[in-house]
């Protein structure tokens, strides 16, 4: 019997099973990678600005991608519901992407422009004074904890790392002009993180507050650009499956 | 027979086994509640309380971490170290190293909770730790990885036994995938705070590898390791087959790490990836089965212990539920059964199947056959095991047929359209419809935690009238 062998070598015992546990892997995450069509060419696509930034983070924090998925599925109720199916180039600044898994709430990929600015702080401050039937939590502590920016250039920092191209140096900078336009790079330069974030919040006023910028700001913020990057009249329906 | 005795206490380290032990029963009690308080919030939202540190999207990572790591992982160290020494003949590689895993594994889920209520969150499913509990658990994981392995080199018997094999299996792949899941990007040494190293499609893909494998490795084919230890045992008879045990062993390790991509069925992954996902799910119930087929058919011959023992029957629907959820999951993942169970309480109820049906029933199965044997004595109460196993079935029921209901019917509610062609139902009326069957589920997770907590007491009375001093063989 030959797997007699195997079972009285422990050596072979545990390089047979790296292998055969290393397979799957190997063959379909590393060629995303490699393989150009993964991600889309599109127009509009951009590392998110300081505030906006901010606001994710908090996203994060308060595990919303628990109940709400920002993934559009290319289904006709879906496309109804939501809008244009979601794109891999739209979260490819995504460090972590924030897809989800469950619906317990409703996508949130295209929220960005439904709802005003007024609406989303009461709705964050408590859901069911809108919506009766809502089971999510109030969050009433965004619209009164101040946003934390001190170490917002260590944050873009860590992402230029890992391959955002927020822009330390005017080389990165002037690149950044070409591909996103002088106003977008702007908004990407880590030096100037906390006087734009300060602008962004002041300007868009996302908690109906001027005086202080709360965590609603970023929050708010970054609900109100998701999903708006791409614009898809530019394409033609057939453009974007050929990527599939 | 004293001296026997004298030297079997010297041969094995069950001092560590019993610490896990205790801690598997204390975290069970725990994720459970936190399970039983969450599941509770969704159909009563109040309860949320307007306090940050338990609202649902922070207390879903402690309940998750809880269970899977503390309750699962616990019982796996445990009964690995267990398993390891006995099939081996031999004591543990080391006692220190053994003991470092215990007291760094519960700091990990001590601090892997804490970070949770206090908003440090990777933000990917199963893996919230922040990367300095990363790190913690790479340490610990290589350590038990050490004391494991350096156990198996000592062993007095030529061949490893199966329930050994499984065990690697589940320690190396934890390995891979814990530390390719994890890489990121910290915005200091001082903080928390880290950025995943890769984005959107491919971080999606690396985080499916990972969560689907957490369950694939950590959920199942460690607790077949458990299995092949315990069924036989409490059974008393040979594993049926060990033809099937080669086969369905290397069919399970590797077939698993292709079917994470179809936790992202539709999504901007590539079609190729999530077909050959698709692919491999389907095939995955093959092996599935077999091991099923291969625990349940080790009592043949002695059927009427199903009457007479209740541990056996823990041990047996276990088997069964495992078989049921490895039926559901390759037919989820079927590309059209996906696009409507996606996203729905369906998904949930899935993976409560397996994760109450079948991880919680065989590790309830295997402690009480364990206990008594750790501290020397015998269990305190039959009755109230067969209690518990009534609550912990009637639990189940309640819990998966909600979601079963509400999950199927979210997905219909979603898709459904009016004479018009416009969309027959606002988002909002799928979430006021659950909302009965979201206190059906409370109350199967309050029967499960029931149980739970019975267990505790009779294991607490158990081990009171133990004796360590003498640990027979």
């Amino acid at each position: 019997m030959k797997h007699d062998l195997i079972e009285r070598n422990l050596g072979i015992l545990l390089v047979l099973t790296m292998f055969a546990i290393s397979a799957g892997g190997l063959v379909e995450v590393i060629p995303l990678f490699f393989i150009k069509e993964t991600v889309e060419k599109v127009d509009g696509v951009r590392p998110y600005s300081p505030l906006e930034l901010r606001g994710r983070d908090i996203y994060v924090r308060e595990g919303c991608y628990l109940c709400h998925s920002q993934m559009i599925r290319p289904f006709r109720d879906e496309a109804l519901r939501y809008g244009h199916y979601s794109l891999a180039a739209e979260s490819k600044y995504d460090h972590p992407f924030q897809w989800g898994s469950k619906r317990t709430g409703p996508d949130l990929a295209r929220v960005g422009g439904k709802y005003s600015n007024e609406w989303h702080t009461q709705h964050l401050t408590a859901p069911r004074s809108l919506v009766p039937q809502s089971v999510m939590p109030n969050y009433p502590w965004l619209v009164k904890t101040p946003l934390d920016y001190s170490d917002i250039q260590l944050r873009m920092k860590a992402l230029r790392k890992t391959g955002v191209p927020y822009s330390l140096t005017q080389a990165e900078y002037d690149r950044n002009v070409k591909d996103f336009g002088p106003d977008v790079a702007k908004s990407l330069h880590i030096p100037d993180a906390e006087k734009n974030l300060i602008a962004q919040a002041q300007l868009g006023n996302y908690d109906g507050n001027p005086a202080n910028i709360s965590e609603m700001d970023a929050l708010v913020s970054y609900l109100q650009m998701l999903g708006t990057l791409v614009d898809f009249k530019k394409y033609d329906d057939d453009y974007f499956v050929k990527f599939r | 027979m004293a001296t026997a005795n004298v030297t079997n206490n010297e041969q094995y380290n069950y001092e560590v086994i019993r610490k896990f032990t205790i801690m598997t029963l204390v975290w069970g009690a725990i994720g459970m509640f936190v399970g039983l308080y969450i599941a509770s919030e969704l159909a009563f939202p109040v309860l949320n309380f307007d306090i940050p540190y338990i609202t649902f999207g922070r207390l879903r990572p402690v309940h998750t971490g809880a269970v899977i790591f503390g309750f699962g992982g616990s019982a796996l160290f445990a009964t690995s170290y267990y398993v390891v020494q006995r099939t081996c003949q031999a004591r543990l590689f080391s006692d220190g190293m053994a003991n470092f895993t215990f007291w760094g594994w519960q700091t990990v889920i001590v601090c892997a909770a804490l970070g949770d209520v206090l908003g440090y969150s990777q933000g990917r499913e199963y893996a919230e730790m922040e990367w300095p509990i990363d790190i913690l658990i790479e340490i610990v994981w290589v350590v038990y990885l050490t004391v494991f392995v350096g156990t198996l080199m000592r062993r007095k018997q030529p061949h490893i036994y199966v329930a050994n094999w499984f065990y690697l299996a589940f320690i190396l792949a934890t390995a891979l995938l814990h530390t390719f899941n994890n890489l990121a990007v910290p915005i200091s040494l001082f903080s928390m705070k880290s950025y995943s190293l890769f984005s959107g499609a491919q971080d999606a893909m690396i985080q499916w590898w990972y969560g689907h494998n957490a369950v694939g490795f950590f959920l199942t084919a460690a607790f077949l390791g458990m299995m092949y230890y315990f069924v036989p045992k409490q059974a008393g008879r040979p594993v049926y087959s060990y033809r099937l045990s080669v086969l369905h062993f290397w069919a399970i390790i590797f077939l698993y790490m292709w079917a994470g991509a179809h936790h992202l069925h539709w999504t901007a992954i590539p079609d190729w990836t999530s077909t050959l996902a698709a692919t491999f799910s389907i095939m995955l119930l093959l092996p599935s089965w077999g091991g099923m087929v291969n625990g349940i058919m080790t009592l043949s011959g002695a059927w009427d212990k199903l009457r007479t023992d209740p541990i056996m029957r823990f041990l047996i629907v276990a088997l069964s539920f495992y078989g049921m959820s490895t039926f559901e999951g390759p037919m989820m993942s079927l590309k059209d059964v996906n696009a409507l169970s996606h996203y729905t309480d369906w998904t949930i109820g899935h993976v409560h199947s397996g994760a109450l049906g079948w991880v919680a029933m065989i590790t309830f199965g295997s402690l009480y056959h364990l206990i008594p044997k750790l501290w020397n004595t015998k269990v305190f109460s039959l009755r109230l095991i067969n209690i518990h196993f009534w609550l912990a079935t009637i639990g189940i029921l309640l819990y998966i047929t909600a979601m079963w209901i509400s999950g199927i019917m979210q997905g219909l509610m979603w898709r459904a359209f009016d004479d018009y062609g416009n969309l027959q139902y606002a988002f909002i009326e799928s979430v006021a419809a659950a909302h009965n069957l979201y206190i059906m589920r409370a109350v199967g997770g309050l029967f499960f935690l029931s149980g739970m907590i019975l267990m505790g007491y009779n294991m607490f009375m158990t081990i009171r009238s133990g004796n360590v001093e003498q640990t027979p063989n």
